[in-house]
Order: C-alpha cells, then sequence, then structure tokens
C-alpha cells in the first residue's frame, strides 16, 4: 500500500520522521538514474514456499527470460507471512545461486583421501548394483519364526527438507526393498 | 507427536497459524519464536496490539522474552514442575472450566482400583519392571461395568474419577515447589498461573506455542501431554485464539511425519506391522489396529486404499493385498538406534537425503565413526556436508576407511515442483522456478531412477521376496516433453495417488468417507484425501486468500480443510457457541448442520443431541457432543490408559538424565522408561556430577539453520561461527571473555567455540531438600553448525550430547544436559591459540556483553555471594 505524503508539511531537519521520508523526498536523479529499472521488472514471478522453518511463508521467485533466477521475495499475497520473509527467507537466492554448490556427481573409492567426478550414469548404476548386493546379502525372511521380509542392512535417513510427494516415493521404494531403518529429521 | 495424538487424537498442531491473532493470552514456552520462527511471530505481536498478554517462560532471555508482557526464568529441563504447579494451582483454587471438563475429557471416568499413582510409589507408576526398565500397564485402566461400559462419576467427585487422581498427583506441584525445582520466583509463577486461567473460559481463550525446547528430553512427550492437561483443564481446545501451536523445525516436517518416512509409521498415521505384535497377515493386521468405536473403525478402507496404491493389480482380496510385501519392525528401527547399529556392522548401505548428522546428530564424533562401518554411503544434497565427508574429518585415516562414498546433487526448492506441509497441517505447493543448476536432479528422479532399475535387475525373478520391487506401481510420468526428457516425474501424479483414485475409473476421491476397504479404491495417504478431489485441481496450489481469515482457498489442511482441530468444542455440549466472542463452529438448527467459519471437523449433520449408542460400533457410539472424533469414546484424554505412553498416564516431573541436581519430588531421579546406551561409545555425566557443574542447553539462530545456510554468504556474515552464551557471573568465574574461546566438555569429549557473554543467561537459585539454595549457570550453545566445511562453522555441539531415547518416540535429550567450561581452545589447536585475533567479521558480531545490567565488576560480587550460599 502507498502512503501520500504531503511534501509541503515536512519539517526540514525533523528527525523523527526522517524514517518515514526515505525514498519519498525528491533528489537529484541523474539522468541513468531516472531511467533504471529494478531488476526484477517485468520478470516472470514464480510462486514458491520458503524451504526453512515450518511457518510456510509464501515467496515469489523472479526469473529471467533466459531462465535464470534475479531475486526471492515473500509473496504478499499469502495470508501466512503478506510479503514479509525472515533473514534466512529473504536469502533464499543465495542458497540455489551459489558458486560453492556441488553439482555434479563426486565419488570417493574405498580407501581414497580425495573426491573423483564420475558420470551420474555411472553413479546411479553403482549405487543400484550396490543397492540390490547388499539387500541379497542382508535379506531375512524370518525372525523368532515369525515372517519378516526385511533387511536390517540398508537404511534411509531425510525427509523433512524435501516435498511429501518425495516422501511417499521414498518410502514406497524402501518399503518395496524391505527397508525399515526409514527416519527423518521428525525425532531430531 | 504423540503428546497431542493420545490427549487429542492426532498427533499435529491443533492451530491454524493465523488465529493466534484471536488470543487474549499466549503462553510461549519451549520455544524462541520470535527468532526460530520470526514470520509466524507477526500473528504473535498482532495478538498482543489487540490487547492479549504474551507470556515467555524460557531458561534463556531471547527476543520472545524482549517483547512478552511477562517473561519468566526457568531451569532447562523443568517444565512438568512447572505447568503441573499451573495445573495444581487452576485445580485448587476451582478455576477450571468446568462444563467443558465435565463434557468433552475422561476427567469423570473412574480409574481401576489397581492403579497405583507416582504419589505412592515415590515416582513410579503401578506396573514397572526393574529390570527391563519398562511398564507393565494393564493397571493403567479404567474401571468398566458388567456390560464393559466405563464406569463416571459425572459430578466428578469420586475419589478415583481423573479430575481427583489429578487433585492428588499434583498437590505437591506447590508454587514453593515450583521455585525450588524449577528457579522461578514464587510471585512470576503465581502471576502466569493467575493470567492463564483469567484468559480462559467461556468468554477468553489462551493459546500456548511450543517448538522443540518441549520435545527434545527424556521426557519430551510428556512435557507436550502436561500442555495439553493444562489446556483441557482450561478448556482451550478446539476455539478459536486457544489451542496448541506445535512450531515445527525443518519446512516439510509436518508432511514427512504425515506421508511417514518414519520407521514405524505408513503413510496417514497406520503403524507398520511388526513382528513383536500379531500382525504377519492382514486380517490379524486389521484386527490389531482397527478400532471398535470412534473414528479409527475406517482402518480397513485406509490400510487396503494404501495396499492398492503401492502395489496396484497385484494387490488382490486373495492375496490380502500384498499386505505381506510389507517389511516386519522387529525393535526401534529408527535414526539413533540404526546410528549404533551402524557402528557394530549391522547396517551396510546408507542413504541420506537432505539431512545431515555428521554434524546435527547427537553423539556427532560417534555418529561420524559409525559411518566407517558403512560398505557405501549415498547422499543427495546440494552442498558438501560433514556427513558425505566423513571419511576426511579430523582424527580420521582415509586410508582406513573403506566406505564407498556417493554425492548425488540435488535440485533446491526452487528448482523442483512440489508440495510441502508446513506446521498448520496446511499443504502448498511450490512452482519450479529454474532449471537444476549442473547436473543436480530432484529427489524425486533419483527414487524414480533406482526403483526402475531395479525393477531391471529384478527381472524374471521368482523369488517371492522380490515380488515387492516388481510390483510397486510407479506411474508418475511426466506430462510435460521437457520433463520427461530429463527423466524428471510429475509429482502431481504422485500427489494425485496420495489422495486417491477409484481402481475402476481412474476418477481421484474427493472425501475419505468414500474410501473404501474392497479394493475399488487406492489412496497413499488418507488423511490428504480431499487435496486433489479431482484430474484438474490440485489445492495445494490454490492461492486465494480472501474470504475469512481462516483463507479456506489458500493452500489445503489435512483433514478436509479444517483450519482449527476438534472445532465442535468450539461450541457447548448443545451446540452453540460458547460466547459470542468465541463464535467458530456451531450448530445451525435450521439447516440442520454444523456451520460456521471453518470446516467443522464433526459428522457435518450429526445434531448435538444425538445420543451416543453404547451397542453401536464407529461414529454412533459417540453422541452429538463428543468432539474428539478419533479417540474411542470421542472425549480427550486427561488421563492416557492402556500404555498408549509408555511412561506415565499423567505427566509427572523427573529430572533429565544429565542433571546437577536429585529429583525434588520423587526419589526416583529421571524418566523410569527411557531408553538408554550404556557403552564406552555413548559415555553420559552421571547426575548431580561435580566434574559437569554447569546447564547446557541448545537453540538455534535466525539467521542459520543447518547447511542449507552456512554456504550462504549473507547468512554467513551474520553469523559466521559457532559460538556458546554465557552470563556475565560465570564468565568472571571461569576468566572467559566475549569473543575468545572457550571449550565445553562432557563425558563425551569436548568443543571449542567463541564465547559471547551476554546478559540474556542469568543464573538461577534452586531450594527446597535436594536444590539447597544451589545457584545454577546455564550454558546455551547454537546448534547450527559443523566444523569441516562451509562459510559459517565451528564444532558441533552434537559432540558433546549422548544418545537416550524417549520412552515413546525415541527422541534425544539435546535441551537439557550438563557440562563444563573452562578458557582458551581444546587441546588439538591449543598452540594457535595464543594471540590469534577475532576476524573482523566475527568482532562486529562478538562485542562486549550485552545486558549492562551486569557488568563484569558487577558480576564478581554475585560470584562472592553465590558462594556463601
Amino acid at each position: 500500500m502507498k502512503t501520500t505524503i504531503d511534501l509541503t508539511k515536512l519539517v526540514p531537519g525533523d528527525a523523527t520522521s526522517l524514517g518515514e521520508r526515505v525514498g519519498m523526498l525528491p533528489n537529484v536523479a541523474s539522468e541513468r538514474t531516472q531511467h533504471l529499472k529494478a531488476r526484477i521488472s517485468g520478470a516472470k514471478a514464480v510462486t514458491s514456499v520458503c524451504c526453512y522453518c515450518a511457518v510456510g511463508c509464501s515467496t515469489l521467485a523472479y526469473v529471467s527470460d533466459d531462465g535464470k533466477l534475479l531475486d526471492v521475495e515473500g509473496n504478499p499475497e499469502s495470508p501466512i507471512n503478506a510479503g514479509h520473509l525472515c533473514p534466512k527467507g529473504s536469502a533464499l537466492f543465495g542458497l540455489t545461486v551459489n558458486d560453492q554448490r556441488w553439482t555434479t556427481v563426486k565419488y570417493r573409492a574405498p580407501y581414497s583421501n580425495r573426491y573423483e567426478e564420475r558420470p551420474l550414469e555411472w553413479a546411479l548404476e553403482r549405487i543400484a548394483q550396490l543397492t540390490k548386493k547388499t539387500r541379497e546379502e542382508t535379506f531375512a525372511r524370518e525372525w523368532n519364526g515369525k515372517r519378516v521380509n526385511h533387511t536390517l542392512g540398508i537404511a534411509s535417513l531425510g525427509g523433512a527438507t524435501f516435498a511429501i510427494e518425495e516422501n511417499y516415493m521414498l518410502g514406497k521404494l524402501m518399503h518395496s526393498l524391505g527397508v525399515v531403518s526409514i527416519e527423518n529429521q521428525a525425532r531430531i | 507427536m504423540p503428546g497431542l495424538g493420545t490427549s487429542f487424537g492426532r498427533g499435529g498442531a491443533t492451530v491454524w497459524l493465523p488465529d493466534l491473532v484471536n488470543a487474549d493470552c499466549i503462553l510461549i514456552e519451549g520455544s524462541n519464536f520470535a527468532e526460530a520462527h520470526p514470520v509466524g511471530f507477526r500473528f504473535v505481536m498482532e495478538a498482543k496490539e489487540r490487547g492479549a498478554t504474551i507470556i515467555h517462560v524460557d531458561p534463556r532471555f531471547t527476543r520472545t522474552s524482549a517483547v512478552a508482557n511477562m517473561y519468566a526464568p526457568m531451569r532447562s529441563g523443568t517444565d512438568i514442575a512447572f505447568l503441573g504447579g499451573i495445573i495444581n494451582y487452576i485445580l485448587t483454587n476451582d478455576r477450571y472450566f468446568k462444563e467443558y471438563v465435565a463434557a468433552y475429557t475422561n476427567a469423570s471416568y473412574l480409574v481401576s482400583e489397581t492403579f497405583k499413582d507416582t504419589e505412592e510409589l515415590d515416582g513410579l507408576f503401578s506396573g514397572y519392571n526393574e529390570e527391563t526398565l519398562t511398564y507393565d500397564f494393564s493397571t493403567w485402566s479404567f474401571e468398566r461395568d458388567e456390560q464393559g461400559r466405563i464406569k463416571t462419576d459425572p459430578t466428578m467427585e469420586h475419589e478415583r474419577c481423573v479430575l481427583s487422581l489429578l487433585r492428588r498427583h499434583y498437590a505437591r506441584y506447590t508454587p514453593e515447589m515450583v521455585e525450588n525445582v524449577c528457579g522461578t520466583p514464587r510471585d512470576q509463577f503465581l502471576k502466569i498461573a493467575d493470567t492463564l486461567a483469567t484468559n480462559s473460559g467461556r468468554e477468553r481463550t489462551t493459546a500456548f506455542a511450543y517448538a522443540l525446547g518441549w520435545t527434545q528430553h527424556s521426557a519430551g512427550v510428556q512435557f507436550i501431554r502436561t500442555a495439553a492437561v493444562l489446556q483441557l483443564l482450561l478448556g482451550n481446545i478446539g476455539r478459536p485464539g486457544g489451542g496448541i501451536m506445535a512450531l515445527r523445525g525443518h519446512a516439510d516436517i509436518q508432511g514427512a511425519t504425515d506421508i511417514a518416512t518414519l520407521y514405524d509409521l505408513l503413510p496417514g498415521y497406520l503403524p507398520m506391522p511388526s513382528a513383536n505384535r500379531d500382525e504377519q497377515t492382514l486380517d490379524a493386521y486389521l484386527k490389531t489396529n482397527t478400532k471398535k468405536t470412534g473414528w479409527w473403525v475406517n482402518t480397513p478402507k485406509y490400510v487396503v486404499s494404501l495396499l492398492k496404491a503401492f502395489y496396484g493389480d497385484a494387490a488382490t482380496k486373495d492375496n490380502g493385498y500384498c499386505f505381506d510385501y510389507l517389511p516386519q519392525l522387529i525393535g526401534d528401527h529408527s535414526q539413533l538406534p540404526t546410528t549404533f547399529a551402524m557402528k557394530d556392522g549391522v547396517v551396510k548401505g546408507y542413504f541420506v537425503i537432505g539431512q545431515n548428522p555428521g554434524a546435527s546428530g547427537q553423539n556427532a564424533e560417534m555418529t561420524k565413526a559409525a559411518m566407517e562401518s558403512l560398505e557405501w554411503l549415498v547422499n543427495i544434497d546440494s552442498y558438501e556436508n560433514e556427513t558425505v565427508s566423513f571419511w576426511r574429518r579430523e582424527g580420521a585415516d582415509p586410508s582406513k576407511i573403506a566406505t564407498e562414498v556417493f554425492f548425488l546433487p540435488g535440485a533446491t526448492v526452487l528448482e523442483k515442483d512440489g508440495t510441502m506441509t508446513q506446521t498448520s497441517r496446511l499443504l502448498q505447493g511450490h512452482d519450479k522456478a529454474v532449471e537444476p543448476m549442473g547436473d543436480s536432479k530432484s529427489d524425486a528422479y533419483y527414487f524414480t531412477w533406482l526403483i526402475k532399475r531395479l525393477k531391471e535387475l529384478y527381472a524374471g525373478s521368482t523369488d517371492p521376496k522380490d515380488r515387492p520391487i516388481l510390483d510397486v506401481t510407479w506411474n508418475y510420468e511426466s506430462d510435460d516433453p521437457h520433463e520427461r526428457e530429463k527423466g524428471e516425474p510429475s509429482t502431481l501424479k504422485v500427489l494425485q495417488e496420495i489422495n486417491g483414485f477409484n481402481t475402476a475409473t481412474g476418477e481421484q476421491i474427493a472425501n475419505f468417507v468414500d474410501l473404501k476397504d474392497d479394493g475399488s479404491t487406492a489412496a497413499g495417504g488418507w488423511i490428504y484425501t480431499g487435496v486433489c478431489p479431482d484430474k484438474q485441481t490440485n489445492r495445494a496450489r490454490s492461492r486465494d486468500a480472501s474470504g475469512e481469515y481462516t483463507a479456506p482457498n489458500w493452500g489445503w489442511a489435512w483433514p478436509s480443510n479444517r483450519r482449527t482441530l476438534y472445532n465442535r468444542a468450539s461450541a457447548d455440549p448443545q451446540g452453540n457457541p460458547w460466547s459470542e466472542r468465541k463464535k467458530y463452529v456451531w450448530w445451525d438448527e435450521s439447516a440442520k448442520k454444523w456451520t460456521g467459519v471453518d470446516v467443522p471437523d464433526f459428522p457435518a449433520t450429526k445434531a448435538p443431541n444425538t445420543p451416543a449408542n453404547p451397542e453401536a460400533g464407529g461414529m454412533d457410539f459417540h453422541s452429538g457432543s463428543d468432539p474428539f472424533i478419533m479417540m474411542l469414546e470421542g472425549k480427550a484424554q486427561l488421563f492416557v490408559p492402556g500404555g498408549a505412553l509408555k511412561d506415565a498416564p499423567i505427566p509427572a516431573h523427573y529430572e533429565p538424565v544429565q542433571s546437577v541436581v536429585q529429583n525434588e519430588l520423587y526419589s526416583q531421579q529421571s524418566n523410569p522408561a527411557y531408553g538408554r546406551y550404556d557403552r564406552t561409545d555413548n559415555e553420559y555425566n552421571k547426575p548431580v556430577d561435580d566434574r559437569f557443574p554447569y546447564v547446557l542447553t541448545t537453540y538455534r539462530v535466525t539467521e542459520m539453520s543447518g547447511i542449507m545456510t552456512r554456504y550462504v554468504p549473507w547468512l554467513a556474515e551474520l553469523q559466521p561461527a559457532a559460538f556458546c552464551e554465557i552470563d556475565p557471573e560465570l564468565a568472571v568465574i571461569k576468566g572467559i571473555k566475549s569473543g575468545e574461546w572457550a571449550t565445553l566438555s562432557t563425558a563425551l569429549g569436548e568443543i571449542e567455540v567463541r564465547a559471547l557473554v551476554s546478559g540474556r543467561m542469568r543464573p538461577i537459585r534452586l531450594g527446597g531438600k535436594k536444590g539447597k539454595g544451589k545457584r545454577v549457570h546455564t550454558i546455551g550453545v547454537p546448534y547450527n553448525f559443523g566444523n569441516m566445511v562451509a562459510l559459517a562453522r565451528g564444532d558441533s555441539v552434537g559432540t558433546l550430547i549422548p544418545i537416550t531415547l524417549d520412552p515413546n518416540v525415541s527422541i534425544h535429550e539435546s535441551k537439557s544436559l550438563t557440562c563444563n567450561i573452562r578458557a582458551g581452545r581444546r587441546p588439538a589447536n591449543q598452540r594457535d591459540a595464543a594471540d590469534e585475533p577475532v576476524p573482523s567479521s566475527e568482532r562486529s558480531h562478538f562485542g562486549q556483553p550485552e545486558g549492562a545490567w551486569m557488568s563484569a565488576q558487577h558480576g564478581q560480587s554475585q560470584k562472592n555471594e553465590g558462594e556463601k550460599q
């Protein structure tokens, strides 16, 4: 909501109202400044949800025409956050656009002291093979005379930071393998 | 979760977060709401502006305390003593909401004569087995008549009725006792108790808000239970501005509990089958888990629909809908026991997805050491973290570690579609904004790839154990050619399956009342049925905030878009609002249905005067004035019978496992049923151990979560490193200055962090026979850091925390511990310590002690006083 201030009534040097005047007093703008636009001006706004705490603030991710993330702001429409974000939410941009992110597969071989780059397909194939191998080696059909059809040799951890659809898929996948040690941050 | 579930029926916050503005009073305890959930806190501030009284009770004076109307300090881990004291005050002074308590709770039920309370057994309930450290629950029951009906005394005066039991049980929780045990000054305590009572009843409501400050204790579930008992006595559940707001930590922690990636649950709070119960077949499982009365009479519909969603056409009536495809539990397979199993060589392969136990895990060094026993570790994340790189941690020798480690780059929330369930059970969709960076993929991609490849690897197998892999349905191919080409599945199709559909027509199911137990419907998570009521609609993505403040068209809340749970209780037994001021859901006699500003959490046309039918099963067993529809009797439970909670039917105060004082109330020191691991790699500080004289508590800071923030430059600049917060008096005693190094120790190990000397921490004085005037210092350490990677780093406080298990949910005790502290660095780094300047980035943050109320000089004089005491 925009507030209209009667500029003629402002008293110069009135410190109490200085804060309210920021950006509202006429200032001398250069030709260049006058023609500058906000970085997100005209950019596509995609609705998302903040991934930090569980308040569930709605966000708007501004994306350039060539598909680059420009900024993330609070969504003013949301009845939960009404456009506000906390420091973490305000910094969501830096979670996604960050040159320290690991965006390729890293592989550490047994007894090695370093990571190696490996193709995604190679890693996935190796993981599938290991999963099958461990499952075969550790699958128990019975325990104390009762059918259990499980493996204690494989465990899964995580869930509270990703989508419910992905939680569902993870549970479905793990249960089908016979994995019972399935956990997330809910106990943490 | 079971704290709320066993009291009210569902393991979720009872409150719609924006409804806090309607509260006349808000008690925040076990939470630093303003700093940990800053944006949600705006509703607390708005309530305050509207005249509500805000109360904060916490061991630290935080930013929440700073804006509260009342703040009271307490010793960490003594919340049951504090809240129990309020229960005693409410009952002794006859300030409970009688009509509500009589009609809507089990206060009038007669408890079995064989039941013995802690007051009789000095801290134990009847049935305790000292060898197994568990209870036999057979005496935790109600007295029944010849027809098997629970005996009641509607006057609530019978000496064995639940209300009388509560009176006796909490009689010793006096203001003096609270002062002695919690260190809360008596006058402050009494003012809070009076304020809660004054702001409850027909005309007014009080809301409670808590977070991990209540859960992470060896009796964590009982902390929440105490709050539940108190809120029921005050008549605040199911009403606007009332309830219990569980502030969850992670964005989808409610969703990950609902659509359970938890070992003991299937989606929709259905128990995982266990070989320790009679659950070998579908019939046996349903017999064990279907309740005769209340909503859970529907269990078979939800279980069969789940199996149909999992195994599709392979699941038939004749094969028990493939129930035997589900693995069976044989014990506690939660994270912490699994960590020990890993160390002992049982677990060979580990998938870790978006979680960092190497830094945030309890006994974090043991957790990382345990991973050395793995044959392989798969980590999906966006950043290197202490877990994936456990093999190159300080002190590890990679040449001796055989584990094969895979890091798979994960997409961030902005790079994928999906839905998350926030703290008020509200499902909200997030739309993909940009392509995942580099080779990054969604978690859904990886799970899909793995199951498809395993189906190929097991193709042709005739071994029954491989049938689940071959038969599990996975029909989530994206309709978007771009996504399909990249192998990214459609999360919408997954959500539609969770919602449920008719197996013959493929049509979506609009409401869980339409789910069937005959295989004609499939639904992966019945509580979410209704979020995708038809193929065109995904209500998690409805984004219209207009209308009532309940915003019924913004997202979708389970169950059935109800915002405040148990809202039938917002009306009196006759169906009229308790007061005009607190009108919410009521019976419309002319339209013959329930109406109001929310979706009624009650059968829509069941009149308030509908009598209970004691002969009937299911919902007919409940009358039209039984608001807690999930419960057997339709009443909320002040007393939890039958061992639904494994440590107490009514909460009793026990000291934390690691405590600086003996239990004032009973000779039973700590929760008799807590799970412990007496191993050399998990040593505990003994109770009242002079080597560890200080209370240690943990929390999080606003600017940090964990690995998801530690690499973000803007945030790392604000919170660059791990620190501990100590009071100025302790700083003087120990010769520790703000900004310099301090080393904290427990029996498990040591960590070094920067010291922040702050008036926010204040010593408290204990009393009584056990406290004897003892002056207790509390040290606070943020639980955000790890010392291997990222911009913001520092030793993890998890290193100091041994693993204990709450008996109900296996949560650890990370909020109340004991430790010691000294100036300087730990030995490995001492040679660097000499003149190392504080980095300029940290200097501004770690300035002079805050809280000018106590200068260092002043602290010195207080120290002398403390010694005299």
